[in-house]
């Protein structure tokens, strides 16, 4: 947490996202149960899916981001946590590795996934009326990447916790570490890949 | 007069998932069109085909995190029907039964409490800055305190049925791999009380609040529309786990009755529309017009005949008084349904606890091998249904996936649109206010945008506007 910061606010600030992922993380974030009254004693939480700051407010000592990114809008939404936290937290499989949205990465036999994915789900499906016999493509949809990356191929990132979702213990304990400034890296029992 | 614009509210927060909204207004400041857009796509039905079908109950989960549960359910009831077991043993099924009221308690719980409660107690204009779950627990401590409690115990109860709160592997084809150690029986027993006492209080507290703002409540984004659920076999009880479907339209009128599930596709189908990657489903002889409905809490107080936990059901009698014993079509009534399945949740998790089958350890069936299953499940947004082929292998070469959001797809897009013109249209003006009032008629829906098209990435809920022609005019996104 930079010195300037804390000068600014006495609590520090947190920020979420959620991108490729599927809530679960942010699920596990809340699993922190009654320990989250403590928590709430320590910050303010800033822009969050949790909350109806759909902005950055101001810069923000912890950024915690869900899921990997798979449209161009989690490209933007990635590098604008990146420019607004001081640290970044990359949470859980997804974020990690990219996940089960990466699962559209490589299908076996298939050169093109992605297309074989849009085509099952929009055009060959045997339960569907498609009348104009396309995939949706509209303005208002951001556009796909050709992969699912993991956050840290997008931008640098300072933290990963692993797990799918990691456990509310372990969110806790990182959190209250890193603000408390006794953050010396995870304790192995704590940590759980699945 | 002034200029067609266009505004923007990205991302819809307070919802489980990512979501876009676009309203057209014209030079009029009239709104012409509203859409809710969503603009995630995953493929999961095309990347899922080659995986073991042992493997998919623990897959589909990743597609939700937020009730996870119920496709893990509907994936293991699939697999049940592929693996030849129609009738599970006492213990598995109850077993499933509890992980699965565990999972609708949370689950509703956190809709309330954390997601929809900040509109209901600041007002659906409040500022920003005070709309979400902390400041609810800094202002009524209490009520935040029993949010979190009651939130908790559900997931606990998922952690012992499943082995984890989040993406668990309870279910396998054909059974469960664990019993409940009579231990932590005694550990959920022991607050089973409190947690009926606060789910009681919490139907008040959502009853209280439709019946006291009855003018808002009948114009919100109300309309009439088809409903359907599972209901009981026998009886057409309320029954999250098993059942048949019942449709019946906006006046109670039966259109299908103890459908077997099995058979969804005979009478459902759904439209592809190029603006959203989330499909829209109808019932196939009624046409796309006429034919969508809506599913989910209320839906299921519409559908079912009555409940048979006694709390739960005098709450569901009263909830149906208010309409005469007709459907009830406000949306913002979902959010007195959802409570009272909560109250039906504990009452049915208390049954449970006190049931020596939970101890069993007969706890896996075989039977003779299909090649195809259908599991069907009434998660807590509603009809959920997972349809799946597989090979001589066991690897899967189909499948079909109907999410509960998806079945809302109409309702919360005539929902944005009927909000829309009736709070923005005629201003110069579009306060942030104004906006989340779009907000509150989808979180209504308790949508699970995560995984209403299986899909990959965000959808951030904006708002666009569009003029008469078609053309984008701005695009105004909503910031605090
Ligand atoms: S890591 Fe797991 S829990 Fe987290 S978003 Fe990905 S799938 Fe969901």
């Amino acid at each position: 947490m930079s010195e300037r910061s804390q000068a600014e606010h006495p609590k520090a600030r947190i920020a979420t996202a959620s991108l490729a992922g599927c809530f679960g993380c942010h699920m596990a974030i809340l699993d922190i149960d009654e320990r989250l009254m403590d928590l709430m004693k320590l910050v303010e939480v800033d822009r969050s899916p949790l909350t109806d700051k759909k902005r950055f407010t101001q810069r923000c000592d912890i950024g915690i981001i869900e899921g990997g990114c798979c449209n161009e809008e989690n490209v933007h939404v990635l590098q604008d946590f990146r420019r607004n936290c001081d640290v970044l937290i990359a949470l859980g499989q997804c974020a990690i590795m990219g996940g089960l949205p990466a699962m559209r990465n490589a299908i076996m036999h298939s050169d093109e996934p992605l297309r074989e994915c849009l085509d099952e789900a929009y055009i060959t499906g045997r339960y569907i009326r498609n009348t104009t016999h396309n995939v949706p493509n509209d303005p208002a949809l951001p556009l796909l990447l050709d992969e699912v990356y993991p956050c840290a191929q997008v931008v640098e990132i300072d933290y990963q916790i692993p797990g799918c979702a990691p456990e509310g213990d372990i969110i806790f304990d990182t959190l209250s570490k890193l603000l408390t400034g006794k953050f010396r890296g995870f304790e192995r029992e704590m940590i759980k890949f699945d | 007069m002034g200029e067609p614009r266009l505004i923007e509210i990205s991302p819809v927060t307070r919802v489980e998932g990512h979501g876009k909204v676009t309203i057209h207004l014209n030079s009029e400041n009239e709104v012409d069109e509203a859409r809710l857009h969503i603009v995630e796509f995953r493929g999961f039905e095309r990347f899922i085909r080659g995986r073991l079908m042992w493997e998919v109950p623990v897959i589909v989960q990743r597609l939700c995190g937020i009730c996870p549960v119920s496709h893990h359910l509907a994936a293991a009831k699939a697999m049940d029907m592929i693996a030849g077991v129609d009738q599970l043993t006492p213990t598995a099924e109850k077993m499933r039964r509890l992980m699965h009221y565990g999972q609708v308690m949370q689950s509703h719980v956190l809709h309330f409490f954390h997601l929809a409660a900040p509109d209901l107690l600041f007002g659906f204009g409040a500022p920003a800055e005070k709309r979400n779950i902390f400041e609810v627990i800094k202002e009524q401590p209490e009520l935040g305190k029993r949010a979190v409690l009651m939130r908790k115990y559900g997931q606990e109860i998922i952690e012992a049925t499943a082995g984890k709160k989040i993406h668990g592997t309870g279910a396998v084809p054909g059974g469960i791999n664990r019993n409940l150690p009579i231990e932590r029986r005694d550990h959920f027993l022991s607050s089973i009380d409190e947690m009926l006492a606060w789910a009681q209080d919490a139907v008040k507290l959502a009853r209280d609040y439709t019946l006291e703002h009855e003018d808002l409540v009948a114009e919100f984004g109300s309309f009439p529309s088809n409903y359907m659920s599972l209901v009981r076999e026998e009886d057409g009880a309320l029954d999250l786990y098993h059942g048949n479907l019942r449709a019946l339209s906006s006046t109670g009128n039966v259109i299908f009755d103890q459908l077997p599930y099995p058979q969804y596709h005979e009478r459902l189908i759904e439209d592809v529309r190029s603006w959203s990657y989330m499909k829209f489903p109808f019932i196939k002889e009624l046409g796309p017009e006429v034919g969508w409905y809506r599913v989910g809490p209320l839906a299921r107080m519409n559908t079912a005949s009555f409940i048979d936990t006694p709390i739960a059901d005098a709450a569901h009698k009263e909830l149906k008084a208010v309409t005469d014993g007709h459907p009830n079509n406000s949306t913002l009534a979902n959010h007195w349904a959802r409570m009272i399945e909560v109250v039906h949740c504990v009452e049915k998790i208390r049954e449970l606890l006190n049931d020596p089958d939970l101890q069993g350890n007969d706890l896996v069936m075989t039977g003779e091998r299909r090649g195809e299953g259908i599991g069907v499940i009434e998660a807590p947004r509603g009809n959920l249904i997972h349809h799946y082929q597989v090979d001589e292998n066991d690897q899967v070469t189909y499948c079909n996936l109907i999410v509960s959001t998806t079945h809302n797809n109409e309702g919360m897009n005539r929902a944005v649109k009927d909000v829309a013109v009736k709070h923005l249209s005629g201003h110069d003006q579009i306060t942030e206010g104004m906006l989340n009032h779009v907000e509150v008629a989808i979180r209504a829906y308790d949508p699970c945008l995560s995984c209403a098209t299986h899909a990959l990435g965000q959808m951030p809920l904006q708002v666009e506007l569009f003029n008469a022609e078609g053309e984008l005019v701005d695009s105004k996104a909503q910031s605090v």
